[in-house]
């Protein structure tokens, strides 16, 4: 790390995510104030655990090429270091790789050759037991304390990164930087944080700018420029018709939090409770007051695995018999779709099962009675979910539903209806279920522990078809 | 009877993380604010009675700055689970529109 400079340090976040889309005038601008580095995260648990567990992106693969076809040109043209965490939308070894292959591939494409630092964060769970028999594991509320049976039910298991890998990676002269899991705030925060600025701003507009644009005042653009300096950081919008104001910048601190204040992350906890917002000009805010207390240094861990397997069904439903009473009717099918299910496959072969019939247009999202009086909508879908240990179980009560499901009388003496299904075949195997199943945290001695920095020099390789890879 | 969104000019719910969801309950003005944020008709037991969570887990911190208050609660399954209904939370804030305030 240098010293401690007077000097801003500037990042453009070109989106809130990679593969969301950026723009290329956004990250001219960008560069023409002054832009020192491009930061942006790839990923966050937001959209479950499917990613974690089975290693693969969220994202389209041709979004996340072009969107990084727009950096690195930039990259080669401006000499400046692109930061990349949670790669490949979960940040695990395949999510990174995955993300690796599509940088090289547009490298040569471009004809450029840059040095490439992969960050690996995933942990093999022999490592993860040995460390909570060694009592460095402690869970997070609500779960509790962790048992290997838990760390066995992961199919991948990370721990979320700091400052210092990616720090690490700077100093060693890395172009891009592709990191595993880690706090959103710390991808961006790492380089400020290089360049020797404070940590507690650096920490504060990594937080503002991890969306993005998403701390502006309107829907305009994808991207910020953080400007960090001594005393403090700025963040505008690199969208001209775009502005960031003292409430956008403020409130962007309650995002996905529990606290607003205080946050806790790799090695230290950010303190805002007495940060000051002001606005600059009219579309930059400046933020002073932001504090760094720094703590013995943990990292969370986050893993996940797939557990049961799921069959879907869906009618839908305008039988003004079946409307008059949704909740009544609701209570008689599932019961005897579990009469059925349990007549039609042997206990043996069923093991643990579950149905679950969810009325869409009435109450599916809560899943809770309505008040009385409530009036019938015109019509409703009526999604079926079986649950079982194995998909063949999931799809053979689905089968055995069947008739039942596209069938069921709401009135019995009356002939027997035809609900609307859209398909033929009429069910759909779904897969796993997927779960996170940690939210516990480890001591390390060293923010370097348990991270694998692996480096792709293309500037050594002599042919552009032999990558080298070297392993530090 | 006054509803809480009489009183707010936005209300939205979002995940924190797989095992947490957080409420962001903007009132209309510093009055609202003053008179509302920690009323007892918003206290851990109303997320006890909507959403079955643990009323001693309920975390409640008031921004006066931004005339909001933050709850949130842990989630009774993990985000995605077997019978998963929403899952980035999304949609949870809507139960709290007609709470009745006083």
């Amino acid at each position: 790390m240098t010293d401690v400079v007077a000097e801003p340090v500037k990042v453009i976040v070109p989106c809130g995510s990679l593969g969301v889309g950026v723009s290329e005038e956004e990250i001219a601008y960008g560069l023409a104030r002054g832009g020192q580095a491009i930061a942006t995260d790839a990923g966050s648990t937001d959209s479950g655990a499917a990613y974690l567990a089975t290693g693969k992106s969220k994202n389209n693969r041709s979004a996340v090429k072009a969107d990084l076809r727009v950096l690195m040109k930039a990259q080669a043209e401006a000499g400046i270091p692109i930061i990349v965490g949670t790669a490949g939308q979960a940040g695990g070894d395949r999510n990174l790789e995955w993300t690796r292959d599509i940088v090289v591939e547009v490298a040569r494409e471009l004809g450029v050759r840059p040095k490439i630092a992969l960050l690996r964060c995933e942990q093999e769970k022999a490592a993860v037991k040995r460390s909570n028999a060694a009592g460095r594991i402690r869970p997070l509320p609500p779960l509790g304390a962790l048992d290997d049976a838990t760390v066995d039910a992961c199919d991948h298991i990370v721990a979320v990164m700091g400052v210092e890998p990616f720090v690490a990676a700077l100093e060693a002269g890395a172009d891009i930087i592709l990191g595993g899991r880690a706090t959103d705030p710390a991808v961006l925060a790492s380089f400020p944080v290089w360049k020797g600025a404070p940590w507690g701003p650096s920490w504060h507009a990594g937080k503002t700018g991890e969306c993005g644009a998403q701390c502006a005042e309107e829907r305009e653009g994808a991207g910020v420029l953080l400007t960090v300096g001594p005393d403090g950081f700025e963040v505008e919008p690199l969208a001209r018709n775009n502005r960031c104001t003292i409430e956008s910048v403020s409130a962007h601190m309650l995002y996905e939090n529990t606290d607003p204040f205080r946050l806790t992350e790799p090695g230290g906890l950010l303190d805002v409770t007495d940060a000051h917002y002001a606005q600059l000009d009219e579309r930059t805010v400046r933020v002073t007051g932001s504090r760094w207390e720094p703590r013995p240094y943990t990292m969370k861990l986050e893993g996940a695995g797939g557990g049961q397997y799921q069959t879907l069904m869906l009618v839908g439903v305008q039988n003004p018999d079946v409307l008059r009473d949704i909740d009544g009717f609701h209570d008689r099918f599932l019961a005897a779709l579990y009469q059925r299910t349990r007549s039609a496959i042997p206990a043996e072969d069923l093991g643990d099962f579950h149905i679950s019939v969810r009325m869409y247009g009435w109450n599916a999202v809560s899943g809770r009675p309505l008040p009385p009086g409530t009036p019938p909508p015109p019509e409703i879908g009526m999604l079926f979910v079986a649950t079982a240990r194995s998909q063949a179980i999931a799809d053979a009560i689905a089968h055995a539903c069947n008739p039942y499901f596209f069938h069921y009388p709401a009135v019995m003496d009356k002939e027997l209806p035809s609900y609307g299904f859209a398909f033929s075949p009429a069910d759909v195997p779904r897969g796993q279920v997927f779960e996170f199943k940690l939210n516990h945290v480890v001591e390390v001695s060293d923010p370097l522990e348990l991270i694998r920095t692996e480096w792709i020099d293309l500037s050594e390789t002599e042919s552009r078809d032999a990558v080298e890879v070297r392993c530090g | 009877m006054v509803k809480l969104r009489d009183v707010c000019r936005h209300i939205r719910s979002k995940q924190a993380g797989p095992f947490w969801v957080t409420f962001d309950i903007f009132f209309d003005g510093p009055e609202s604010y003053r008179k509302y944020h920690a009323s007892p008709a918003l206290s851990p037991d109303l997320f006890a009675r909507l959403y079955g969570t643990d009323p001693a887990m309920v975390k409640a911190i008031p921004v006066e700055n931004l005339a909001m208050v933050k709850i949130s609660y842990p989630r009774a399954t993990p985000q995605g689970g077997m019978e998963e209904r929403d899952m980035h939370s999304g949609q949870q804030y809507v139960r709290l529109l007609d709470v009745d305030l006083d």
